[in-house]
């Protein structure tokens, strides 16, 4: 029951991040700098992570292959086809869960907590557009570093497999070009689409209703980090049955 | 003029406020006192229309706020100040862009106006190095000057104050009280303020509303509270030695 209003109560939130904007003299600045929080601020991590785990996946699969009669380049095409498919747009997103959702929890959740949200409320502000729909505009930005996360993950990939000499860097890029699906491409992009709505959407909602003070600030962050990869993984199997099943 | 009528409000069944009803008046510091807990804040968000009460009616200049469409309350919205018990200054923008950010969000008018108004009322709260400070770097008493700074900066009918010297000394406590008398007075406001403090109530107490476990105790003015009888009033006001003996003083004087 208290889930089901939960749910209830996200999606009325949804409706009035939409009505009632604020001027675009003052969304345009907070859009920017949201862009520069959310999505400039996680390049870093996202650029480590992804060339690395590249490597890893490569480095798997070519230890994976005992047999001597399976072809050198499935090591390239099977770090395309985990970094494109899942690696990229749903690990990443399960990372930037925790990063960037517990930012905008833990910053929303102050400005609630300090009543920062209040105030804005009483001087007839739509606090709810102010705060989120910014995020939610930056993070249309998301799936661009997304493609910046597959081109260094099968860059890790490669990397990792021609020094470790698991295949040649030419049987490497022929397994990238074996096979290719646009639509693989397609699908990866439309789930990151998603997720991006929903990282930048459950943590605002755990920020924005919380009660209490900075310790229940903490616990938002945590339990919106719980829900946001919970929705991410149950989005993920619901649009992966829809699309490749 | 604020009219309250039977205002009641209670959080998961638990009753906070039991049915108030009470009046605020133009151009005066209006009062709200109680102890701690005894619904001070939440009577006031009431007002704001934070809180939606379970019953009772708020009448702003003759309608009652529940009947107002949403464009009559977000207009009502643009006609009230409020400075919040920990100033709810934005801690991401400086003292200057907090000021100005009401200005910015509801008026068209160019930015050296602005800059203009700002100044002013920066210099009216006697704040006049401080525009390009962050809240986290300024103390306590600017921060409660620059929200109230930010309350006036565009031109309120109604202003709302809750508990502005809380924390602070009693010298700049005085200043504090004394500036929202002298700016309600000077642009003929509507002001309510939340206190627990007894030299707010001396000081500009010129109407009080006392409130007790939720309900309306006693009200009158800075004049009467000292002559009241009433016994809530006076366990509240002559908790302190100091006003106890005042209050001797008072009687002995009277005999
Ligand atoms: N949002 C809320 N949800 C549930 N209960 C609340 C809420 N806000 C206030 N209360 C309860 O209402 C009662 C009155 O609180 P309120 O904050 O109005 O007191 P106050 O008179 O302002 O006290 P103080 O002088 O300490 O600020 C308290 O018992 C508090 O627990
Ligand atoms: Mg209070």
């Amino acid at each position: 029951m208290k889930y089901f209003e939960a749910i209830g109560k996200y999606f009325l939130m949804i409706r009035e991040v939409f009505s009632r904007p604020t001027k675009w003299g003052i969304m345009k600045n907070l859009i920017l700098k949201e862009v520069d929080d959310l999505i400039y601020g996680s390049l870093g991590i996202l650029i480590f992570i992804s060339f690395f785990v590249g490597g890893v996946v490569a480095i798997q699969t070519a230890l994976n292959m005992d047999s001597p009669l399976l072809p050198k380049y499935l090591v390239g095409f099977a770090t395309r086809q985990s970094v494109i498919l899942e690696f990229a747009p749903t690990f990443i997103s399960i990372i930037m869960a925790g990063k960037v959702g517990s930012y905008i929890t833990s910053s929303i959740g102050t400005m609630r907590v300090t009543e920062q949200i209040d105030a804005l409320e009483v001087m007839g502000v739509n606090a709810l557009n102010y705060l989120v729909f910014p995020k939610i505009t930056a993070m249309l930005l998301y799936p661009f570093i997304i493609s910046i996360s597959m081109f260094l993950g099968i860059l890790g990939g490669w990397t990792a497999s021609v020094l470790g000499g698991f295949s040649t860097s030419a049987e490497f890029i022929d397994g990238l070009q074996i096979d290719f699906k646009p639509f693989h491409v397609f699908y990866a992009f439309a789930k990151t689409v998603v997720f991006a709505f929903i990282l930048a959407t459950i943590p605002s909602f755990h920020g924005f209703y919380m009660k209490g003070g900075a310790l229940e600030v903490g616990k938002a962050s945590t339990t919106s980090f719980v829900w946001t990869s919970v929705v991410i993984i149950i989005i993920n199997y619901i649009i992966t049955q829809m699309l490749l099943g | 003029m604020i009219f309250v009528e039977n205002l009641h409000k209670s959080f998961d069944g638990s009753p906070v406020l039991n049915g108030i009803s009470t009046s605020f008046e133009k151009g005066k510091t209006n009062l709200i006192i109680g102890q701690s807990g005894s619904g001070k804040t939440v009577f006031l968000k009431c007002l704001l229309g934070l809180f939606t009460p379970d019953e009772g009616n708020i009448i702003y200049n003759g309608e009652a706020y529940a009947e107002m469409d949403d464009v009559k309350k977000r207009d009502l919205r643009q006609d009230m100040g409020m400075v919040f018990q920990g100033s709810a200054l934005f801690d991401s923008m400086t003292v200057e862009e907090n000021v100005m950010f009401p200005l910015k969000m509801f008026t068209n008018n160019p930015i050296s106006e602005m800059q203009e108004r700002v100044d002013f009322v920066l210099e009216r709260v006697n704040l006049v190095d401080a525009h390009h400070k962050f809240p986290s770097e300024i103390s306590g008493g600017m921060q409660k000057r620059v929200a109230i700074a930010r309350a006036i900066v565009n031109n309120p009918k109604y202003l709302f104050c809750d508990e502005p010297n809380s924390g602070l000394d009693p010298k700049t406590a005085i200043v504090i009280d004394n500036l929202v008398q002298e700016i309600t007075q000077e642009y003929d406001i509507t002001t309510v303020i939340n206190t627990h403090d007894m030299n707010s109530v001396m000081e500009i107490g010129q109407k009080i509303v006392f409130l007790k476990d939720g309900y309306k105790a006693w009200e009158g003015s800075n004049k009467e509270i000292f002559k009241t009888d009433n016994e809530a009033v006076t366990n509240f006001v002559y908790s302190s030695e100091l006003f106890k003996k005042v209050r001797q003083m008072y009687i002995e004087e009277r005999n």
